[in-house]
């Protein structure tokens, strides 16, 4: 089972990843859980979601306090919450920062797989203006989920939402940080 | 086919499927959501319920009342202080033998004021006269919904039904639900029949009648009568969705890993999936131990739980609010249900996961290893409370 924490700041989307990346693992045949840490919803204060991710039916209802992947959404809680405490000696730190990974890791101390992308900027030039879909794109290139899945969920739960304009800018933004994510996740 | 959603749209879904004559139902965190999809289905046509936004939870079930007595299919959901509005009413919707089903999305009661989950409000409801069936994930939920409307409406029940799911731990969780088909879903149900309905103007009856001391204490004989045969009615329902759906449900009680466990905890909910976990953990280490996960609360199972713990030797009854001034109301069921038994197991009484407490297999584990060195004794315990 892999388990991941979202560190964001209320509005910023990082539940509505959580709950898009759970319907991509079920199309890979996984059995999932997502939710977010239960308490006011607050806009702009600190918030987290987690994800489950199993080949078993999952059982297990309490929080995530040892993740495989810990996503920052927003660089400022690397600060304000220590969002690395309790991430696997072995897992993924993922944080949508301008600084390079070796700089995020004088900062957090973290050893193991550090992961970065610009997602806010990436947001920027497509013009979707949300960096918490650049994010999932990240988080799913990590898991090694394969981008079609990533893509025919996007465009299923979003093209709802969203007209086909900005669905294809918000696709182009998935597509950039998923190829950043997996070129860095390659590297190492 | 598989779904992604939470607990309370799996809730919904059933509730769809089910589709009564009339919701009455009021919004209250964390049940409101259930509200707001059913609202939704009959603005969009997809249901041709009455749904009924009334002011209030007390008026949400007296119109309940009102509608089951007139001759209708009834449904509605609520939480906490709702249920806590609603319970002078719910003892009438028993008495007057109205199938009324209603999710109740578990949370504290106030004070201090909490919209997270315990079983505090379940426990509220306890002797209202409603069977009570307690869900472990949100396909349970889904599940037990449906298998609670037939439950309630079969002629030699005829009472209330609560379907119990963890507030926000299973309401707000999104996780893998695998609905039936909506015709298929209908079947099971069944058409309702409504049994001496007031509006029948052709065969004029009375309903909510006065009763005097000659009388009273018959009638309400007839009601423990009734919710008893809720349990065997309860099996034969459990059995025919089990076969027409192929999931493992069998019994008022899940027994996992408890065949030649020597350490056990009893435990209602989504915690018993967390304690399932903590089993299988001590398992791999050699260690025999179980979980004995109650599903059918009240009419409580007294036979069958006594049976599943009878060669136990240590016991953790664990209870998800206070019963003020007394042991928990699990606990006491379950000491009750053992107090005929020639070999009893020593039994440790537990309070956990109150206001949204998070529960975890740690706190599992602990209540595990306390069991080792479990001694007779009558007072309560406490798992993930600072002290």
């Amino acid at each position: 089972m892999k388990e991941i924490r979202w560190h964001g700041r209320g509005g910023q989307g990082a539940k509505t990843a959580s709950q898009i990346l759970a319907q991509i693992n079920l199309r890979e045949g996984k059995f999932v859980q997502s939710f977010p840490e239960f308490g006011p919803e607050r806009s702009g204060a600190p918030m987290r979601a987690y994800n489950r991710i199993s080949d078993a039916e999952i059982r297990v209802h309490s929080a995530v306090y040892s993740p495989d992947i810990t996503v920052v959404v927003d660089e400022t809680l690397l600060e304000a919450e220590r969002p690395w405490e309790g991430l696997q000696d072995g897992g993924t730190l993922v944080v949508n920062t301008s600084c390079a990974a070796e700089e995020i890791r004088e900062r957090t101390g973290y050893a193991g797989r550090i992961v970065t992308l610009d997602a806010e900027r990436i947001a920027r030039e497509k013009g979707t203006g949300f960096a918490n879909i650049p994010m999932l794109g990240a988080v799913a290139a990590v898991l090694g989920t394969p981008w079609q899945l990533v893509e025919e969920e996007v465009r299923e739960t979003m093209g709802k939402r969203i007209s086909a304009e900005m669905l294809a800018k918000n696709i182009a933004a998935l597509r950039t940080a998923y190829d950043a994510a997996k070129e860095a996740t390659d590297d190492r | 086919m598989r779904k992604v959603m939470t607990g309370h749209k799996a809730v919904a879904e059933a509730m769809r499927q089910i589709e009564p004559d009339v919701v009455a139902v009021y919004p209250i965190t964390p049940q409101s959501e259930i509200a707001e999809y059913y609202a939704q289905y009959v603005h969009d046509g997809v249901v041709h319920s009455e749904l009924v936004p009334v002011e209030s939870e007390h008026s949400a079930m007296s119109a309940c009342v009102g509608a089951a007595a007139a001759g209708a299919r009834v449904m509605t959901a609520t939480s906490s202080q709702g249920l806590a509005l609603m319970v002078e009413v719910l003892y009438i919707a028993a008495g007057m033998r109205l199938p009324i089903v209603m999710a109740l999305a578990n949370r504290s009661l106030s004070a201090p004021i909490n919209i997270h989950c315990d079983h505090a409000d379940a426990y509220l409801a306890r002797d209202a006269g409603a069977f009570q069936i307690f869900c472990e994930s949100a396909q349970e939920a889904y599940d037990y919904t449906l298998i609670a409307q037939r439950v309630a409406e079969h002629d030699r029940v005829r009472i209330p039904g609560i379907v119990n799911l963890d507030g926000f731990t299973l309401t707000h969780t999104s996780q893998v639900v695998e609905p039936l088909e909506d015709e298929v879903a209908k079947k099971f149900v069944g058409p309702f029949q409504a049994v001496h309905p007031l509006l029948d103007v052709d065969h004029p009856v009375s309903w909510g009648t006065f009763a005097m001391p000659d009388y009273y204490f018959e009638l309400k004989r007839a009601q423990q009568a009734a919710i008893e045969e809720a349990a065997g009615v309860f099996l034969e329902v459990q059995r025919a969705y089990a076969s027409l759906t192929r999931r493992r449900y069998a019994g008022f009680i899940e027994p996992y890993r408890m065949d030649d466990a020597e350490r056990a905890v009893v435990v209602m909910g989504s915690t018993a999936g967390t304690a399932k976990v903590a089993v299988d953990a001590l398992r791999e280490k050699g260690d025999k131990v179980g979980v004995l996960k109650v599903w059918l609360y009240r009419p409580f199972p007294y036979a069958e739980v006594a049976q599943a713990l009878a060669k136990v030797r240590a016991v953790a009854i664990l209870d998800r609010a206070f019963s003020f001034g007394a042991l928990g109301a699990l606990y006491s069921d379950v000491a009750a249900a053992l107090a005929h038994s020639k070999l009893r197991p020593t039994l440790a009484n537990y309070i956990y996961g109150l206001g949204g407490r998070d529960v975890t297999v740690d706190q599992i584990l602990r209540a595990f290893a306390e069991l080792k060195e479990a001694r007779p004794e009558t007072r309560l315990r406490y798992l993930g409370l600072r002290e």
